[in-house]
């Protein structure tokens, strides 16, 4: 473990600030089987809702340019078997704390899912997502408005001890309005971006390739737009920002702590290289070297210096 | 480069029917256990990578069969032999015909679905069962491995939807005319072909499925299918799902 790397979330020390990204790592002891996963900051676990989901009808996936769309829909066995099932598990091959992503489809549901992950000890921050694409009535339609968003944010504060991260949609006019009405209403950090909603359609058929039309558009190709908001929510607010989209080198790492992040999410980029995150954090220290970087927490922000 | 991240050479790439090619690869197969299992190639300019099942393998490397359907599988197409490839390997359950005592098996296998049959005939064989193999193609140029199947010793029966070769219709109507329906059954091919073979069957077996994937490992959730006992990743406790899984009905 390389100590230039630490960065700290509200309090909590990170060994380097390299985080695979909720939906994209499952509840993470998939990832045993590729490399010793200690080796992570920590892992934002699969988006955890009150009741188990199946999710959307497939095909749920489709291809981009440097990207891809996903139409999931936040498949989850449900707050109850995460905690009774899928922690253990990931307890046997991983000794740090998590990220724990939960979404809603009432604040009620919210509400109920950050009590229960409250008394977790493998809980380091709660991410409460409120900007998924793929639900109906419920998850981005919170992360759309500032009231509502402020609402949420209050309404899971008052329940959980944990540092509260939200999870922000790029999917709106003005999300440096919604990134303040979260830290007004107590948030702890956030954590940005989610997916851009996107579509395919079939070229012989005409017809979409996703069974439900849109999806959440992630990867490479959505880097600009992150690191674009992550700079216009950093001068806004004085929250830790956990920078994520399109993050796929450690020399996107580094740009996206310029921007402003105190740590990353790194989502798409494990689906199609697994042993990603172990690259990046193998690469940092050179990488560091090279830029004269001595500790990594130093280059927070860098851009608006 | 991850230790699951493998190079291939492409000993030979040609083309076997109307868009379909046989790739020889020299590499490592130590990681496969079963017929049935898959690998996931990556394809240059591409995000996603493309998952292809095993048709045969050995001791110095492996085959696999694609049918070209989009811009991945065309650039794999005009790849020369002495190149390489590149796959994520290690990847789906694979068929257990050691699950059944029955010596007398049918293999049931539509189009491009018919490649993964082949490692299992083969593993069938060597179990000391008797395949029966069911082979059905849309028309005569789709046609590819018969006398494959046929020179391992298989009791091969063929159907054409155009009857252009083999019995005219669909590999479901071979198993009722040659009285194959009361024998465990593994069939791999298009989702309405397997419908029908588990609705023409009276036994049980197991179906090889596919679907659009993300990663292939499990961690993305994009191949998700709902089963008796809950949702199944296609790429993880897949492709190959028991037929007293499915929630399908009989009629």
């Amino acid at each position: 473990m390389d100590e230039r790397l630490k960065v700290t979330l509200s309090g909590w020390e990170l060994d380097n600030p390299v985080i695979p990204a909720s939906g994209t790592f499952g509840f993470g002891y998939e990832f045993a089987d590729f490399y010793d996963i200690n080796i992570l900051g920590s892992i934002a676990t699969k988006g955890t809702t009150r009741e188990a989901r199946f999710g959307n009808p497939t095909p749920r996936i489709a291809e981009c340019e440097r990207g891809m769309i996903n139409a999931v829909g936040l498949q989850n066995p449900g707050i109850d078997k995460v905690i009774s099932e899928e922690f253990p598990k990931l307890k046997q091959v991983y000794q740090k704390k998590v990220v724990a992503n939960v979404s809603g489809f009432s604040k009620e549901e919210y509400v109920e899912c950050a009590k229960k992950m409250d008394a977790q000890d493998i809980v380091g921050i709660l991410e409460v997502n409120i900007s998924c694409p793929n639900v109906h009535g419920g998850g981005m339609s919170f992360g759309v408005s500032p009231d509502a968003a402020a609402e949420i944010t209050r309404a899971v504060k008052a329940v959980t001890t944990k540092p509260v991260y939200i999870k922000l949609s790029p999917n709106v006019t003005d999300i440096v309005a919604i990134a303040k009405a979260c830290e007004d209403a107590g948030a702890d950090g956030i954590s940005m971006i989610n997916t851009l909603l996107g579509a395919r359609f079939d070229l012989r058929t005409g017809r979409p390739i996703i069974a439900n039309v849109m999806g959440g558009f992630s990867g490479p190709a959505i880097k600009p737009v992150a690191l674009r908001m992550v700079y216009q929510v950093y001068e806004a607010v004085k929250l830790p920002i956990i920078g994520i989209g399109g993050i796929a080198s450690a020399e996107d790492v580094i740009e996206m702590m310029y921007a402003g992040a105190t740590a990353v999410e790194i989502g798409a980029e494990n689906l199609r290289n697994p042993y990603v995150c172990k690259e990046i954090i193998e690469r940092l220290p050179s990488l560091m070297d090279e830029l004269n970087i001595e500790k990594l927490s130093d280059v927070i922000g860098r851009a608006h210096q | 480069m991850g230790e699951r991240i493998k190079q291939y050479r492409i000993i030979s790439n040609w083309n076997l029917a109307d868009q379909v090619y046989e790739m020889e690869l020299e590499g490592d197969s130590s990681w496969i256990t079963h017929p049935g299992q898959f690998l996931n190639v990556t394809i240059d300019n591409a995000y996603l990578k493309r998952p292809i099942s095993i048709c045969d393998w050995n001791e110095n490397g492996l085959t696999i069969i694609y049918k070209v359907v989009g811009f991945g599988t065309k650039q794999m197409s005009q790849k020369q032999p002495g190149e390489l490839l590149e796959c994520l390997v290690g990847l789906g359950n694979g068929f257990t015909p050691e699950a059944f005592d029955e010596k007398k098996v049918l293999l049931v296998g539509g189009g491009v679905g018919v490649p993964p049959l082949y490692g299992l005939a083969k593993t069938c064989l060597k179990q000391g069962k008797q395949p029966v193999v069911i082979l059905g193609f849309t028309a005569e140029k789709d046609i590819f491995y018969i006398k494959k199947f046929a020179d391992l010793g298989c009791d091969v029966k063929l159907s054409t939807n155009d009857g252009s070769q083999g019995v005219k219709g669909f590999v479901s109507d071979v198993m009722i005319q040659e009285g194959l329906t009361n024998l465990p059954y593994f069939a791999c091919g298009p989702m309405p072909m397997l419908k029908a073979v588990w609705r023409t069957s009276n036994a049980q077996g197991q179906l090889s499925f596919e679907e659009r994937m993300g990663c292939g490992f499990g961690a993305c959730m994009g191949c998700s299918c709902e089963t008796i006992s809950g949702p199944k990743r296609i790429c993880k406790e897949g492709p190959v799902l028991s037929s007293q899984e499915v929630l399908w009905t009989k009629d």
